[in-house]
């Protein structure tokens, strides 16, 4: 697993990478109440922004990471954008994409490097 | 947050694990370890505890008692006070000469004087105010008090072990109790649209107070966050961001804060600041009004937020100046400002977000019941 300097973790499987927010982030974020999610199929740039998420105290965006296509969105956050505080790491992933170059993912921190960027 | 004023719950706060930030000059907290959302719905089930030590508390005394200090009161605020019953308490609103509110306030007839509170962001405003405008008065800023809301269905059942008969009291009632904690002043009122009281203690028996009360089972500290949330859903105003120097009394909709005997075949009609066009605006109406907004997605639409009448207007038509999701409510809430063409309850309207414009139905304020004891 990989992490972004904007919070997201990043999980590649067979080409699939999926992504969401890591625990640090939802509870910085506190109490989400509104969830944006790209469209299936959206051509994406690294840094576009992609995903909103909107909790009691304010609204974030989400960037992509990498370049690529969006192939799944977890829907069940749009009706249950609390589920990002219950399970950020697990069930309440944001979108999966299949990167156009895996590489790019080089360029993110493990999770002892996140941990000591969080500190 | 070095050059914040602390309040004299400060270090509770922090012992118990808030999120501190800073607002109109004091270190205030935010939100505690059970987070907005259930701070919010705590508040509405049970009991929360709000720190309020920030406000401004204000004592005016006028040498022919309390009637002397409500009629000079009265030239610079439009609201009934020669008629406010002793130890009742009454929303008001300075004015300004263009009509403009300068902030809003609860005034309490302690008998022979008046006790004010004003907001924490104008108290120094307010009291220099006051002294210009109302020379024959004493006016005494009271800053070795805290002030504590406690506030929910369960307010009264958590105060009435500390303060014996509060319980009987109505809503805006007010009472001087004797205590284990010295001499409390409460009033039952709030921010929140749920029965409950705010209660002045002498700053060194605040933090012990709060201690007792937190120790109830009902009762939990609730930060800044909460009260914004809760007090959006009963449609209570915030100074700076609803009401300001630009909105009249008659467009934010306190016209009922101004009582008949202010208004223009009243028995003291006008002789507050702004009298003629707020006087003017309420026999003619106005061009915009203050209503509650209730967007149809599950988008908040937050301060700031555009309004427009249709999908493709180019002028905007209103704009939010509050809004956020609302807990007990479970959608997203908002007030704002509408032309008075589009301000009919029931009126579909579009605000603008990222550049969409999504539908928001224009809605009586408030979102939720009120739980007054009245």
């Amino acid at each position: 697993m990989k992490f972004t300097e904007e919070h997201e973790w990043l999980d590649e499987e067979d080409g699939v990478v999926t992504v969401g927010i890591t625990e640090h982030a939802a509870e910085q974020l506190g109490d989400i109440v509104f969830v944006e999610l790209p469209e299936v199929g959206a051509e994406v740039s690294k840094d576009d922004e992609i995903v909103v998420i909107e909790s009691v105290k304010a609204a974030s965006d989400i960037l992509a990471p990498l370049d690529g296509e969006i192939v799944e969105v977890n829907e069940a956050l749009v009706d249950e954008p609390s589920k990002i505080n219950e399970d950020p790491m697990g069930a309440a992933w944001f979108f999966k994409m299949k990167p156009a170059d895996t590489s790019q993912m080089d360029d993110y921190m493990d999770e002892a490097a996140y941990k000591a960027f969080i500190d | 947050m070095s050059d914040l004023h602390t309040t004299p719950l400060t270090a509770l706060h922090k012992e118990l694990g808030a999120k501190m930030t800073g607002f109109a000059g004091y270190e205030m907290p935010v939100q505690f370890s059970l987070g907005v959302m259930k701070e919010h719905l705590h508040t509405r089930e049970k009991a929360g505890l709000f720190d309020v030590s920030h406000m401004g508390q204000v004592l005016i005394r006028h040498e022919a008692g309390y009637g002397g200090a409500a009629a000079d009161l009265e030239t610079l605020v439009p609201a009934d006070l020669l008629g406010l019953g002793e130890k009742r308490q009454r929303y008001g609103l300075f004015t300004n000469d263009t009509g403009g509110i300068l902030d809003d306030l609860m005034i309490t007839n302690r008998g022979d004087h008046i006790f004010a509170v004003v907001n924490a962001a104008c108290k120094g405003a307010d009291i220099a105010h006051m002294r210009a405008g109302l020379p024959d008065c004493e006016v005494v800023a009271v800053t070795d008090r805290a002030l504590l809301a406690l506030q929910g269905p369960e307010a009264a059942g958590a105060l009435a072990p500390i303060a014996a008969g509060c319980e009987i009291m109505r809503f805006m009632d007010t009472g001087i109790f004797t205590s284990d904690y010295g001499e409390l002043w409460i009033s039952r009122s709030g921010y929140t649209g749920e029965d409950g009281f705010e209660i002045s203690v002498p700053e060194a028996e605040a933090e012990r107070l709060a201690r007792d009360l937190l120790a109830q089972d009902a009762v939990e500290p609730v930060g800044l966050g909460a009260r914004d949330s809760l007090r959006l859903e009963a449609g209570l105003c915030l100074y700076g961001q609803d009401i300001d120097t630009t909105t009249t009394p008659v467009e934010a909709g306190l016209s009922w804060s101004i009582g008949k005997a202010r208004r223009a075949d009243g028995a003291r009609a006008g002789g507050f600041p702004g009298a003629e066009r707020i006087l003017d605006e309420i026999a003619g109406g106005v061009a915009r009004c203050r209503m509650g907004l209730a967007p149809e997605g599950r988008a908040p639409m937050r301060a700031g937020t555009e309004l427009f009448a249709n999908e493709d207007a180019d002028t905007p038509i209103g704009q939010v100046t509050s809004g956020a999701f609302g807990p007990s409510v479970g959608a997203p809430v908002a007030m704002g400002y509408v032309a008075a063409s589009h301000a009919s309850e029931g009126t579909r309207i579009f605000g603008e977000l990222r550049g969409k414009r999504l539908p928001v139905e224009v809605a009586k304020l408030p979102f939720v019941a009120p739980g007054f004891k009245r």
